[in-house]
C-alpha cells in the first residue's frame, strides 16, 4: 500500500501552485469579479492550454497527455486554492469525463482535441429548476437529432462552446451532446453567488444534437459523471479551504487585541483546529476517493460520495469562520475572505448539494451492508 | 497511489488470518461480558501464542526483539486481529507507549530483561503520570523522588492509572527538583507495582467498573539503574511515551455506522412511517459517522504511508481520538435515542448488541479525556501543527514550588 502521491505527482503541484500565484493570484480574480460583462479569464485559460493541463487525462491520439486521473486530482487542488475563474472544472471534470465514458470514438475525436488546446469549453447541464433533479423531473426532450427544454443553471454555460445535456429520450433519459454555437440555442447570463464563474440558462428550441451512449442509459451515465467529478470537486474545495486556513492563520498571529495576538485566544485556536481536523478528514477521503477514480474501482460510488460529504463540509465551515477570524475586515469587499465563501457554496451546489449526496450515500452503503 | 495490498503484503495477511483461525477460532460476534480476571487471563494466553508464532513487535528492531517490519504489517495484522476480536486491551498502554519509552532510553541489559516478558505477555504495564493536581497540566505533578545513595526514595500520589491494579510494572514520573522550572525538574523511572510502599486503590468509575486506580507512593525504594533517561529530562522522556500514545489509542472500540445501520434497518421510525433508517435525519447522521470513520482509517494509512518513507508521527495524530471519542458518544446515544423508550435497556441479555451501544456511551465520555482531553488536542493542533501562539502563560520562568496551585 502506498496512500500518497508520487514525488511526481508532488512536482506537478509545486509546478502548478507556483504558476497559479503568478497568473492567477486573488488580483487576476478580482478582474472578472468586478467586471459584470466579464464571465472567466481568457488569458489565463490559454496560457492553461499551454501548460497542457486541458489535455491530462485526454489520450495521447486527441493530442492530450495521457496522464492519469491522480494528475487531474493534483492540478483541481490547485485550481482551488487560486479560485482561478476559468472553466476548467465544467470542461474537464464533466464534460471531457462524460465524453470519455460515454462518447463514440468518433465524438471523441470531433471535441477533444478541442479541449486539449483550449477552443472547446465544455458545460454540462442536468438541473433544470430548484431542487435536486430526479429520473421523473427532468423536461428536456430529445427526439434522435434535436433538443428542446431549458437547463437552468449551466456553470460556464454563457461561455461554452459544447454542452452535454441531460434530456428525455422516448421513455428514458439520454446524454446528448450539443454544439451552443447555433441558433437554436439561447444563452441568458444569470447573475450568481460567485460571479468569478460565468452561469447562464440555457434555451434549446429544436437545436442540431447528437446522443452520447446508449438510448435509455443517460440517468446512469450521468450519476458517473457526478461520482467522478465528486472526487475531483472534493480536490478543489480542499484546496480552497486550505487556502482560507493559511489565511486565518497567518491573520491570528498578525492582529493584536487586548495587547495580543489573536491566536493565543482558545476561541480563535480551536476554531482553527477545527479547521484543520475538517480538512484532513476530507482529505484522506479525497485521497481514497482518487484512488478509486485512478483505477476504475468498484469502490468508487461511496469513495466519491464520502469524499464530496467531507469536502464540502470542510470548505463550508473554513470559509465562514475565516471570514469571522478576521472580525470587520473579512466582511470586507477587498479583503479575499469572501472570494472563498462565495466559491465554496458554487462547489457544494454544483454537482448535487450535500443533502444529495448523504442521500446517495446512505443508499449505497444500504446496499453494500445488505450484499 | 495504490491502495491494494502488494504481493507480500497480501500473503502476510493471509497468513496472519489463517493463524488467527486457527488460535482464536472463527471471528465470533461481538464477545459477551466476562469479568475482568478472564479478560486477563485469555489475554496473556492469547498473547505468549502470538509472541510465539512471531506476531509481536512487528516494526521492533530486532534486537529487543522485534521484525524490522514496515509500519503496513503491524496495520494489516491489527485489521485482521480485530476481525477476530482478539483479546489485546491489556497490553496496550504497556506494548504501545511503556515499552517503546523503555527501549528509548533503557540500559541494554534492562531493556533485554523488560521488552521480552512484555511482548509474551508475562508482564504487564502501566503509565503514571497523572495526578490529582497535573493531568491537562501533567508537568506540574508534585509526587518526589529523593536521592539516596544509589537508590532514589518516592513519596506522592498518583491518579487515573489504567491497569495498576494487575500491573507489574510502571512508567513513572516524579519530580526530582522542585527549585526548577516545572518542566525541567522531572525525571522518568521503571518502577515495579509490586514493590513496598506502593498501594493500589482501584477508583470506582462513571461506568460502573474500576479500571483505573490511586497510586500511593510511601518511601518506596528505586534503584538508580532503573532511571530512564538523564535526571531533570523527564519532560523529554515523558513527550516520547505521548507520542507513542497518538499512535496507540485512538480506534473508537466501539459500534459503528455499519452496527447503527443494521439496528436502524429493525427499528420503526420516529414518524411511525417505515423504519428509522428510512428517517432523512438519521440518514445525514449516518453518513457523517461514515465519513468520519473512513476518514480516520484513511488517514492512518496516509499516517503508516509518510512512516514507511521515514518520517516521524508528529501531532497530527491527535486528530484520530478527537474524531473517533465524538463519533462513538453520538452514534451510541443516536442508538439509544433511536429505540425510543426500550433504549434505556442495557441488559445484555435484552439490548441489541448486547448493550454494545450502552458500553460505548458510557466509555465515551472517558475517552474524550483519557490520553488529553479534546480541548488539549485541540491546543495541539492549533499550536504545534498550525503554529498559532502559545496562551499566555503564567509559569514561564517561575521555579516549581512557587506556582500558584488551586484545590
Ligand atoms: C479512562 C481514563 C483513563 C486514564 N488512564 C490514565 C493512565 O493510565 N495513566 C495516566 O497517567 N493518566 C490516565 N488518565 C488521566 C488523563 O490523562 C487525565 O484525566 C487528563 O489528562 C485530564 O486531566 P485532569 O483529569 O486533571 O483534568 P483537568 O486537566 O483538570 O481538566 C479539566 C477541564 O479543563 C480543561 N482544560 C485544562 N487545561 C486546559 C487548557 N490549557 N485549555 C483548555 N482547557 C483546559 C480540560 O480540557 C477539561 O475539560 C486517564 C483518564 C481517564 C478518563
Amino acid at each position: 500500500m502506498n496512500f500518497d502521491f508520487s514525488d511526481d505527482q508532488k512536482m506537478l503541484r509545486d509546478q502548478a501552485r507556483k504558476f497559479l500565484n503568478e497568473k492567477s493570484s486573488t488580483k487576476t480574480v478580482r478582474t472578472v469579479l468586478n467586471d459584470d460583462a466579464k464571465s472567466f479569464d481568457a488569458d489565463l485559460w490559454k496560457a492553461v492550454a499551454a501548460q497542457g493541463w486541458l489535455g491530462v487525462t485526454i489520450p495521447e491520439e486527441h493530442g492530450g497527455l495521457g496522464l492519469g486521473r491522480l494528475e487531474l486530482c493534483v492540478l483541481a487542488e490547485e485550481i482551488g486554492r487560486a479560485i482561478a475563474p476559468i472553466p476548467f472544472s465544467s470542461t474537464l471534470y464533466f464534460f471531457t469525463e462524460a465524453l470519455l465514458s460515454a462518447g463514440s470514438a468518433e465524438q471523441q475525436a470531433k471535441v477533444l482535441p478541442g479541449v486539449v488546446d483550449g477552443s472547446v469549453i465544455g458545460a454540462f447541464a442536468v438541473s433544470e429548476g430548484p431542487g435536486a433533479p430526479s429520473p421523473t423531473s427532468i423536461e428536456a426532450q430529445f427526439d434522435g437529432s434535436k433538443l428542446t427544454g431549458v437547463k437552468i443553471p449551466v456553470t460556464d454555460g454563457d461561455i461554452a462552446t459544447h454542452a452535454v445535456v441531460l434530456a428525455r429520450e422516448g421513455a428514458g433519459l439520454s446524454l446528448v451532446l450539443v454544439d451552443l454555437n447555433q441558433a437554436a440555442v439561447k444563452r441568458e447570463t444569470l447573475q450568481t453567488l460567485d460571479p468569478t464563474r460565468g452561469h447562464a440558462r440555457l434555451t434549446f428550441t429544436k437545436a442540431t444534437a447528437e446522443r452520447i451512449g446508449k438510448a435509455g442509459e443517460g440517468w446512469d451515465l450521468a450519476e458517473g459523471v457526478l461520482d467522478r467529478a465528486a472526487v475531483l470537486i472534493a480536490f478543489e474545495q480542499i484546496g480552497g479551504s486550505q487556502a482560507c486556513l493559511d489565511m486565518s492563520v497567518e491573520y491570528a498571529k498578525g492582529r493584536y487585541a487586548f495587547s495580543r495576538q489573536i491566536g493565543s485566544f482558545q476561541a480563535i485556536k480551536h476554531k482553527l483546529a477545527d479547521m484543520y481536523v475538517g480538512i484532513e478528514l476530507a482529505r484522506s477521503n479525497a485521497y481514497y476517493g482518487a484512488w478509486a477514480l485512478s483505477t476504475e474501482s468498484s469502490q468508487l460510488p461511496i469513495a466519491a460520495a464520502a469524499a464530496r460529504i467531507a469536502a464540502s463540509d470542510a470548505y463550508y465551515f473554513a470559509a465562514k469562520e475565516n471570514i469571522q477570524a478576521h472580525g470587520g475586515m473579512g466582511y470586507t469587499w477587498e479583503v479575499d475572505c469572501h472570494l472563498f465563501y462565495r466559491r465554496s457554496k458554487l462547489l457544494a451546489v454544483q454537482a448535487g448539494g450535500p443533502g444529495v449526496w448523504k442521500e446517495k450515500l446512505v443508499r449505497r452503503l444500504e446496499l453494500k451492508n445488505a450484499a | 497511489m495504490d491502495f491494494n495490498d502488494s504481493s507480500e503484503e497480501a500473503a502476510f495477511r493471509a497468513e496472519a488470518r489463517a493463524w488467527l483461525e486457527k488460535t482464536l477460532g472463527p471471528p465470533a460476534s461481538r464477545a459477551t461480558m466476562k469479568t475482568e480476571g478472564d479478560v486477563i487471563k485469555a489475554s496473556k494466553a492469547y498473547q505468549a501464542k502470538k509472541a510465539a508464532a512471531g506476531y509481536v513487535g512487528l516494526t521492533w528492531r530486532k534486537d529487543v526483539g522485534g521484525r524490522e517490519l514496515p509500519p503496513i504489517f503491524q496495520v494489516i495484522f491489527s485489521q485482521e486481529e480485530q476481525k477476530f476480536q482478539a483479546p489485546v486491551s491489556p497490553f496496550g498502554i504497556g506494548l504501545g507507549m511503556c515499552i517503546p519509552t523503555v527501549i528509548a532510553f533503557h540500559s541494554a541489559d534492562k531493556i533485554k530483561r523488560y521488552v521480552g516478558p512484555a511482548l509474551r505477555g508475562e508482564e504487564i504495564w502501566c503509565q503514571l503520570f497523572s495526578e490529582p493536581s497535573a493531568g491537562s497540566d501533567v508537568a506540574g505533578l508534585k509526587t518526589k523522588a529523593v536521592r539516596d545513595g544509589d537508590d532514589w526514595i518516592v513519596n506522592g500520589q498518583k491518579v487515573w492509572t489504567s491497569g495498576a491494579h494487575y500491573c507489574d510494572y510502571g512508567i513513572l514520573l516524579v519530580r526530582t527538583n522542585p527549585e526548577k522550572e516545572k518542566h525541567k525538574g522531572l525525571t522518568m523511572f521503571v518502577v515495579n507495582m509490586k514493590a513496598p510502599g506502593v498501594e493500589v486503590r482501584p477508583i470506582h468509575q462513571m461506568s460502573g467498573g474500576s479500571n483505573f486506580n490511586e497510586v500511593y507512593f510511601t518511601d518506596v525504594r528505586i534503584s538508580d539503574s532503573e532511571r530512564l533517561g538523564e535526571v531533570g529530562n523527564g519532560w523529554n522522556v515523558a513527550l516520547v511515551t505521548l507520542m507513542n500514545e497518538r499512535l496507540a489509542v485512538g480506534g473508537s472500540a466501539g459500534p459503528e455506522y455499519g452496527e447503527i445501520l443494521e439496528l436502524a434497518r429493525n427499528t420503526p421510525s420516529p414518524s411511525g412511517k417505515g423504519s428509522l433508517l428510512q428517517d432523512q435525519a438519521f440518514r445525514e447522521k449516518l453518513a457523517g459517522w461514515y465519513v468520519s470513520a473512513e476518514g480516520y482509517t484513511l488517514g492512518k494509512y496516509r499516517t503508516m504511508t509518510a512512516l514507511s518513507k521515514g518520517q516521524t508521527p508528529g501531532p497530527e495524530n491527535s486528530i484520530g481520538k478527537l474524531l473517533n471519542a465524538n463519533r462513538m458518544q453520538d452514534l451510541a446515544n443516536a442508538a439509544i435515542e433511536g429505540e425510543d423508550h426500550f433504549g434505556i435497556i442495557s441488559d445484555p441479555a435484552v439490548a441489541p448488541l448486547q448493550g454494545a451501544f450502552h458500553n460505548a456511551y458510557m466509555w465515551a465520555p472517558g475517552l474524550r479525556i483519557a490520553g488529553g482531553t479534546d480541548e488539549i488536542l485541540r491546543n495541539i493542533i492549533a499550536e504545534r501543527v498550525l503554529g498559532l501562539p502559545q496562551d499566555v502563560r503564567v509559569d514561564k520562568g517561575v521555579a516549581y514550588k512557587d506556582l500558584p496551585t488551586g484545590r
